[in-house]
C-alpha cells in the first residue's frame, strides 16, 4: 500500500478550478519534487494535503495511509502524520515558541494514545533538533516566528518537522529567499530526516534545491495538471529549457 | 424634560429612604465635615440623577436597569476561611482586607507583618479612630460634580480600604482588597471606597477584586478609589471584576501623581452584567509617567465600558494606554479613551492603543478616542483595531496537530498577554492570568452558541 495517493483531484479556490485532475502516488521512503512555474497550483496541492478548508475539493480522492485524508481536519491529518513547511510561515505573537512545538508534540502524542511529554522530557529532544538547524536558542524564547529573518523562519519550520517526525513532509517553498548559506543547513536537516518509512513532498519553483535534497522524482506541474513525471534529471532538464516547453500537450500521466 | 424629571424624583426616592437612614448612623457621623462632604455629594446626585445615554461620558452605555431597580444596602454576612480561599492570589502578599457584601471583615482579614511606616486598616475603623489622618485626602480628588455614581459612592462612604505608605517606604508584595458579594433576598448595594495615600518616593501595589459566592442575586458594586501617589513615587494599582452576570459594577479609580511618579493601573474585566470601569489619573507633578492599562473578556450579553479620562496638568509627562478586548455571542464592549492635555502642559506625550478580537456576528464594541489638547508642543497618538482571530494563525496552530479549539484558546490567551506582561507584580500577574486560562477553559467547554444563561452557570462551576 502507498503512503499517498492522489487520484483525479480537482480543487477549486474562490470558484476557480485551480487543479484540474492530478494523479500521484508517492510511497514510504520516496522524496518526490513538485516543480512548476508560477500559478501552476502547486502550493495549492499543499495546503490541500494540509486540509485548509478554504481549499474546496470538488473531485477526486486522497488516501494517506489507507485513510481517507478529505475527511480529516488539518490536525487530524496532522496527527496522522502530515506535515506542511510553509511558504510563509505564520507570525503570532504572544505564544512562546518552545511552548508551542510541546504542545504540538503533546497534542500528538496524545493522538496516539502516548503519554504527554513534560517540560524536563522535552528540552534534551528540543536542543538536539536545535543543533541540527544549528539555531540559536535565544530565538526559542520568543514569540513564535515573530521577528524572524526570512531564514530564520524557515528553519524553524524544519525544526518543527524534526521535532514532529511526520510520515510525509510537504516542503513548499522552502528554499525562497534563502541565501546559500541557511539553504545547505536547511537542506541538512531535511536530509537527516530521509529514511525508508518517511516521504517527502518537496514543492518547488527552482532546481537550485533539488541539489541538495536530491529526490527519487520529478513531476511537472502546469496549469493545474501534472504534464511530465520522471527521476531528477527532469529538474535539470527544466533548469536548462524553463518550463515553456513542458507547456506543449505532450502530457505524460503521473508514474502510476 | 418633565417626564424625565419625574422619573428621577421617583428614582431618587428609594436611596433617599436609604440615605435617611444611613446619614444617622453613618461611621464618622459626628464629624462635620465628613457630614458635609456626604450631605454635599447626596444632593448633588439627586440634583443631576443617573446619566442617560444622551450625555457623552454615557452614550455607549445605557444604566437605566440600575436606576430603574429599587436597591436596598447589603446586608450583613459571614463566610468561611474555606470560601474565601479560592479567592485568594497564591504567593506572597503584604496583606489581604476582605469585604463581605461592603463590610470590613476582620477575622478573615490579614494585617500582619506590615513594614514600618505601612498602615493598612478598613475604612470604618480609620473614620473612628483616626479622622484626622482622612480628611486632607478623602473626597478631594473623585469628581463628585463630574459623575452622579461617585456621588452616590461619596454620600454612602462608610467601608472600604485605607492604605497609607510612610514617605521612602518599599512594599514589595501587593496588597488585596477582596470584596466578595453573597446572595441576598432582594437587589442589593455597596458603596466600597478605598483611599491609598502612597507618599513621596514611596512603592506600593494594591489589588481590588470584585467576586460574588454563591447564588446569584442582583448586586451592585458602585466603587470609588482615590489614590494619591507623591513625588517619585511608583504605584500601581491592580482591578479585577470577575462578578456573576446579574451584578452591576461602577468603579472609579482616580489618581493623583505628583512630580516625577510612576503610576500603572491595569484592569481585567471578566464578570458582571453590566460594567463601567472609569480611570481617571491626573498627572499633576512635571515628568510623570502613568500606564493604563486593560483587558476586557464579554460573553453572554454583559456590557463591559472602559471609560479612560487622562489629564495631563503639567510639563513633560507620558501616558500610556493599551486596552484590548475579546467579545464573544452578543456582548457589548465600550472603550473611550479621553486624553485633556492642559495649556501648561508642554512636551506631553499621550499614547493610546486599543485592540479588540469580535468572536461572533452579534459582539459589538465602541471604540472612541477623545483628544483635547490646549497646550502647543505635545505628542499624543491613538489607535484602535476591530478583528476577527487571524485564519491563517488558526490553519498554523492546527497544521501542527492542535485542535480548533485549543488553537482558538492559544490565540485569545496570546492576545490577551500583550496585557498581562505590562503588568510588573509577579503575584498580581499570575493570579490575573490564572483567571484568564480558567475563563478561556470554560468559554472553549460552553457551546459556541450558548446562553448567558449557560455561561452564568458555567462561570458558577468553574468557581
Amino acid at each position: 500500500m502507498s503512503l499517498l495517493e492522489i487520484k483525479n483531484l480537482h480543487v477549486n479556490v474562490d470558484g476557480n478550478e485551480i487543479l484540474k485532475g492530478i494523479d500521484l502516488t508517492v510511497n514510504a521512503g520516496e522524496v518526490h519534487s513538485i516543480m512548476g512555474p508560477n500559478g501552476s497550483g502547486k502550493s495549492t496541492l499543499a495546503q490541500v494535503l494540509a486540509r485548509r478548508d478554504a481549499y474546496n475539493v470538488t473531485e477526486g480522492s486522497i488516501t494517506f495511509d489507507g485513510k481517507d485524508l478529505l475527511e480529516m481536519k488539518p490536525e487530524t491529518a496532522a496527527c496522522e502524520g502530515v506535515f506542511l513547511a510553509f511558504q510563509y510561515p505564520v507570525e503570532i505573537p504572544g505564544i512562546g515558541n518552545t511552548y508551542f512545538l510541546r504542545s504540538a508534540l503533546n497534542a500528538q502524542r496524545k493522538y496516539r494514545g502516548q503519554d504527554e511529554m513534560d517540560a524536563m522530557d522535552f528540552l534534551p529532544l528540543f536542543r538536539e533538533k536545535l543543533a541540527l538547524l544549528e539555531m540559536d536558542d535565544k530565538l526559542m524564547n520568543r514569540s513564535l516566528n515573530e521577528g524572524f529573518s526570512g531564514g530564520e523562519k524557515k528553519r524553524n519550520e524544519i525544526l518543527q518537522m524534526a521535532v514532529l517526525e511526520p510520515k510525509l513532509a510537504v516542503l513548499d517553498e522552502t528554499d525562497s529567499g534563502l541565501d546559500i548559506d541557511a539553504l545547505r543547513i536547511v537542506a541538512n536537516g531535511v536530509n537527516s530526516l530521509r529514511n525508508p518509512k518517511r516521504a517527502m513532498l518537496v514543492v518547488t519553483h527552482y532546481q537550485r534545491l533539488l541539489d541538495y535534497i536530491v529526490p527519487d522524482f520529478v513531476h511537472v506541474l502546469v496549469d493545474g495538471r501534472i504534464v511530465r513525471s520522471g527521476g531528477k534529471e527532469l529538474a535539470l532538464e527544466l533548469e536548462e529549457k524553463g518550463y515553456g516547453w513542458t507547456e506543449t500537450p505532450q502530457a505524460v500521466g503521473a508514474r502510476a | 424634560m418633565r417626564e424625565t424629571a419625574v422619573t428621577a424624583t421617583e428614582q431618587v426616592q428609594s436611596w433617599l429612604e436609604n440615605f435617611t437612614e444611613f446619614d444617622k448612623s453613618a461611621p464618622g457621623a459626628k464629624l462635620a465635615w465628613l457630614k458635609r462632604l456626604r450631605e454635599d455629594a447626596f444632593a448633588r446626585f439627586c440634583e443631576a440623577g443617573f446619566p442617560t445615554t444622551r450625555e457623552e461620558d454615557w452614550r455607549f452605555t445605557n444604566v437605566s436597569a440600575i436606576a430603574r431597580t429599587v436597591f436596598r444596602p447589603a446586608t450583613e454576612a459571614k463566610l468561611t476561611s474555606e470560601q474565601l480561599a479560592t479567592f485568594c492570589p497564591e504567593g506572597k502578599t503584604a496583606a489581604t482586607l476582605v469585604f463581605v457584601n461592603g463590610r470590613f471583615d476582620a477575622e478573615l482579614s490579614q494585617v500582619s507583618g506590615l513594614p514600618k511606616g505601612v498602615t493598612v486598616a478598613s475604612l470604618r475603623e480609620q473614620i473612628d479612630s483616626h479622622p484626622e489622618t482622612l480628611e486632607k485626602h478623602l473626597g478631594r480628588y473623585a469628581d463628585t460634580q463630574r459623575d452622579a455614581f461617585v456621588a452616590l459612592n461619596t454620600a454612602f462612604l462608610a467601608d472600604g480600604a485605607y492604605v497609607h505608605v510612610a514617605r521612602g517606604v518599599v512594599v514589595e508584595a501587593p496588597i488585596i482588597l477582596l470584596y466578595l458579594s453573597t446572595e441576598e433576598p432582594g437587589p442589593a448595594v455597596t458603596h466600597p471606597r478605598n483611599l491609598i495615600v502612597a507618599e513621596d518616593q514611596s512603592q506600593v501595589a494594591v489589588m481590588e477584586d470584585y467576586a460574588s459566592v454563591g447564588g446569584e442575586s442582583i448586586a451592585f458594586s458602585n466603587a470609588v478609589t482615590e489614590l494619591i501617589a507623591g513625588e517619585s513615587t511608583v504605584a500601581q494599582h491592580y482591578l479585577i471584576e470577575r462578578e456573576h452576570l446579574k451584578a452591576f459594577n461602577i468603579s472609579t479609580l482616580r489618581i493623583h501623581q505628583g512630580r516625577s511618579g510612576n503610576v500603572a493601573s491595569h484592569s481585567l474585566l471578566l464578570g458582571g452584567g453590566l460594567v463601567r470601569n472609569n480611570v481617571h489619573p491626573v498627572l499633576a507633578g512635571e515628568g510623570g509617567e502613568c500606564l493604563i492599562n486593560g483587558l476586557f473578556l464579554g460573553t453572554g450579553r454583559q456590557h463591559l465600558d472602559n471609560y479612560m479620562h487622562v489629564e495631563h496638568a503639567s510639563p513633560h509627562c507620558g501616558s500610556r494606554q493599551f486596552y484590548n478586548g475579546i467579545l464573544d455571542e452578543q456582548s457589548h464592549g465600550v472603550f473611550h479613551g479621553r486624553i485633556v492635555v492642559h495649556k501648561d502642559a508642554q512636551k506631553t506625550d499621550a499614547k493610546q492603543t486599543n485592540r479588540n478580537l469580535l468572536l461572533s456576528d452579534d459582539a459589538q464594541i465602541d471604540t472612541k478616542p477623545q483628544l483635547e489638547i490646549y497646550a502647543d508642543d505635545v505628542k499624543c497618538t491613538h489607535g484602535a483595531t476591530i478583528g476577527q482571530i487571524e485564519e491563517n494563525a488558526l490553519f498554523y496552530l492546527q497544521s501542527r496537530g492542535i485542535s480548533e479549539a485549543e488553537a482558538r484558546k492559544l490565540l485569545l490567551l496570546a492576545f490577551a498577554e500583550e496585557c498581562v506582561e505590562r503588568m510588573h507584580s509577579a503575584v498580581a500577574r499570575e493570579h490575573i492570568e490564572g483567571l484568564i486560562r480558567q475563563h478561556l477553559l470554560f468559554l472553549e467547554n460552553a457551546p459556541h452558541a450558548s446562553s448567558g444563561r449557560v455561561v452564568e452557570r458555567a462561570m458558577e462551576e468553574a468557581r
